[in-house]
């Protein structure tokens, strides 16, 4: 019987609203105790001294490159990169090559990932076959197939029919539809947020409105059919104003936000870091704070990372020719870490959004650490200062604004299934 | 003294410019000789690096850099040839490993010279990138209005056209409002930039407002082919909103005088008149920008390269 002991952290369950202080065992791959001063012997101990010890993070916004660029990332490498985050389940997103628009494809990456990733992945499939917005997806057989929702990202799906469509038909397999929102002819050409910086920086812009006027109509299409909508990566006040409303109003919406709009504001494109280029673009500050206080509100449920792998020598280009995309997994913890410090949310409502919200969403186990689930643990130092560097990271990529920097707060130990596969004084613990 | 390269006039102090124009003044004088050449930059080697196709701003460095008798090599990449993958920086370092003294870049996207800087030892001369700057050319045209006004400070300044899609404006509204000026822009409400007045001028959507009081007036070159029709309606209505005659040009000051970066659609930013007579002054930019780039180039290349001072110091 394999036993690990967990002592002296202080536990977070964001399911039963636990915050107390207690050690944890594991035994077999389940939690077998939660409670004061746990006597056991023959455990492995881990000390948790000063530690949050949490249900795993589940990330329901990755992108995994498997299969097809592989050179960007793949299974292997992007789940290490994930239980290196403390996450240790990740939703990856359809934009792979051949498209995940086929059972085939979702099951490929299901066993290939069960294979090859210390991490949990939830495919994620497309709405429309190919992403190309017009002929939706065989959903029920990709559902049974393993898929968990679906979604055209990095895509918007422009003709309002076809997503009315996908939505109403969505119902009959009870997933969410997952979107990108952002109205292509108005982003145009733009690769920065419209604004005194674009201006400044002499870069096309792409103004806030762009994505307002999808999110908008996106609503009021879940409004029209009562499907599951859910926004990916909410980066302006003027969405996060609208899903606002319209959970008011009782349209059935999640939204999530990036560690990055959540961080950091288009000043950060001001030396032309090809890593700052993502989309939607980072905002302004208005826009930051907005999406700060629709997180700590709940109006935004989850955080997610929409970690973007790309290879060096693609960001090594000009800023409209550069792809758009950071890495994510690595530097979620610390970053967002930043809002318990700054007294936005309580460490168990910062953990809700990177474990449970996400489970909920989806519908998949974990996001808790009920005595007889099973044993995916997160333990984090929230006071552990460290300096990331990209290039000892483990995704296959680099492509990171953190690298270099010093982050506050470092994933301790992952444990998937009952067993630790990540200890940063170790790595990642896979054969 | 000047920095290490010249990337834009926003992060240029006011001495710096005055420097770089007091040195172009000396350097006018070359371009009047019967032998127009000096040895000051001999045994220098001078890289045009141009990523947009140019034939007047590239002629003007190559003249400027043969003026003071530098190896001028071009090295011209146009942007259709160079793959989509191939990393600007690997043609940066490329260009690095030859040990060039000052390497000039054009580019079609903005950010690009400042890009390759981080990784050269050699001073790096922005010559336009994207909608962002174009410092000689900002340059030259403030050596041309101190020549003709004999001053700068407390002038006004009008800029027209395509603001939104002009690094010419961009560097001229840094450099003539850090000099003493008042800019102003203005164009059709699709061309004038968001938050343009961030840039400290004052926007105008009307010709007759913006030309009150004007010292000096400045056309942009309307990129005719790409915009008609999405940015402006056409190019007659934008002709007759936009387009300076001199009927029109009376709005301004008795004495202003008319400016434009070149080359000019005759008819839609200028009168054909206004484009060959005084009260422009096209020609003397042109003129000046020679002296103006020799200056620049005396000032970032004439010097111990970056890696030797850096030896240098120990």
């Amino acid at each position: 019987m394999s036993r690990i002991l967990i002592k002296g952290g202080r536990i977070l369950d964001p399911s039963e609203n636990i915050d107390r202080q207690a050690d944890l065992l594991v035994e077999d791959g389940r939690i077998a105790a939660l409670g004061p001063d746990l006597k056991v012997s023959g455990a492995e101990v881990i000390d948790a001294e000063g530690c949050w010890v949490t249900p795993g993070f589940v990330d329901m916004h990755v992108h995994l490159r498997e299969p097809g660029q592989e050179y960007k990332e793949d299974l292997a490498s992007g789940g290490k990169a994930a239980v290196a985050g403390g996450f240790t389940g990740v939703a990856c997103m359809a934009n792979t090559d051949p498209v995940n628009d086929d059972p085939s494809v979702t099951d490929y990456i299901r066993s290939q990932a069960r294979k090859d990733s210390p991490a949990r992945v939830y495919p994620i499939a497309a709405a429309t076959r190919g992403l190309a917005g017009e002929v939706m997806t065989e959903m029920s057989a990709l559902r049974d197939a393993g898929a968990v929702a679906f979604s055209d990202d990095g895509k918007t799906i422009m003709d309002a029919g076809v997503m009315r469509r996908v939505l109403e038909y969505s119902k009959l397999v009870g997933l969410p539809i997952i979107v990108h929102a952002e109205d292509c002819s108005l982003v145009n050409r733009g690769v920065v947020n419209e604004g005194p910086v674009s201006t400044r920086l002499g870069l096309p812009g792409n103004p806030t409105a762009a994505e307002d006027l999808q999110v908008a109509r996106d609503l009021m299409l879940a409004k029209l059919t009562g499907a599951r909508l859910h926004v990916a990566h909410v980066s302006s006040a003027g969405a996060v104003a609208l899903i606002r409303r319209a959970r008011d109003e009782g349209v059935d919406v999640t939204a999530e936000v990036t560690p990055h709009h959540l961080s950091l504001t288009d000043e950060a494109t001001s030396g032309y870091d090809t890593n700052t280029k993502m989309a939607p673009p980072l905002r302004g500050a208005v826009d930051v704070e907005a999406c700060r206080a629709a997180l700590a509100d709940g109006t935004i449920d989850v955080i997610a990372t929409d970690h973007a792998p790309h290879a060096v020598h693609e960001k090594e280009v000009d800023f409209v020719e550069a792809p758009c995309g950071i890495l994510g997994l690595e530097t979620a913890f610390p970053v967002v870490a930043e809002l318990v410090r700054e007294g936005r949310l309580s460490p168990l409502e910062l953990i809700r959004r990177l474990s449970t919200g996400a489970v909920q969403i989806l519908d998949i186990p974990g996001g808790n650490l009920a005595e007889g689930s099973e044993a995916d643990i997160t333990i984090v130092d929230p006071e552990r200062r460290w300096i990331y560097d990209a290039a000892k990271g483990y995704s296959k990529s680099r492509n990171s604004p953190w690298d270099g920097q010093e982050m506050l707060g470092r994933v301790v130990a992952t444990l998937v299934a009952g067993r630790l596969i990540y200890h940063c004084d170790r790595g990642v613990l896979v054969p | 003294m000047i920095g290490n390269d010249l990337l834009g006039i926003e992060d240029l102090p006011r001495e710096d410019i005055e420097t770089i124009l007091a040195t172009a003044e000396r350097m006018q004088e070359i371009g009047t000789r019967e032998v127009k050449k000096v040895p000051t930059l001999r045994g220098r080697t001078i890289i045009n690096l141009f990523f947009e196709p140019s034939t007047r701003t590239l002629s003007s460095f190559e003249i400027a850099g043969k003026r003071l008798s530098a190896d001028v090599v071009n090295f011209s990449v146009s942007n259709s040839s160079v793959s989509k993958a191939e990393s600007i920086l690997d043609t940066a370092k490329t260009l690095d490993a030859m040990d060039p003294d000052c390497v000039i870049v054009r580019h079609g996207v903005a950010g690009v010279p400042k890009r390759i800087a981080d990784v050269l030892d050699a001073p790096v001369i922005n010559a336009g990138d994207g909608y962002h700057e174009h410092p000689t050319q900002a340059l030259l045209d403030l050596l041309t209005v101190h020549q003709e006004k004999g001053r700068i400070d407390g002038l006004t300044v009008a800029i027209i056209g395509d603001i939104l899609h002009s690094r010419v404006a961009r560097s001229n509204i840094y450099g003539f409002t850090k000099m003493g000026a008042e800019v102003r822009v203005a164009g059709p409400p699709t061309m004038l930039p968001s938050n343009v007045e961030a840039l400290g001028v004052k926007a105008y959507t009307s010709l007759r407002e913006v030309l009150e009081g004007a010292d000096v007036v400045m056309a942009l070159r309307i990129q005719t082919e790409r915009l008609e029709g999405a940015f402006f309606p056409s190019i007659r209505e934008y002709s007759a909103t936009f387009g300076l005659d001199r009927a029109k040009l009376r709005y301004a000051k008795d004495d202003a005088i008319v400016m434009h970066p070149g080359p000019v659609n005759r008819g839609v930013e200028l009168s054909h008149d206004l484009a060959d007579h005084r009260p422009s002054v096209i020609l003397d930019q042109v003129r000046n920008g020679v002296a103006l780039r020799m200056a620049v180039l005396y000032l970032l290349s004439g010097r111990p390269s970056r890696a030797k001072a850096k030896d240098a110091e120990g």
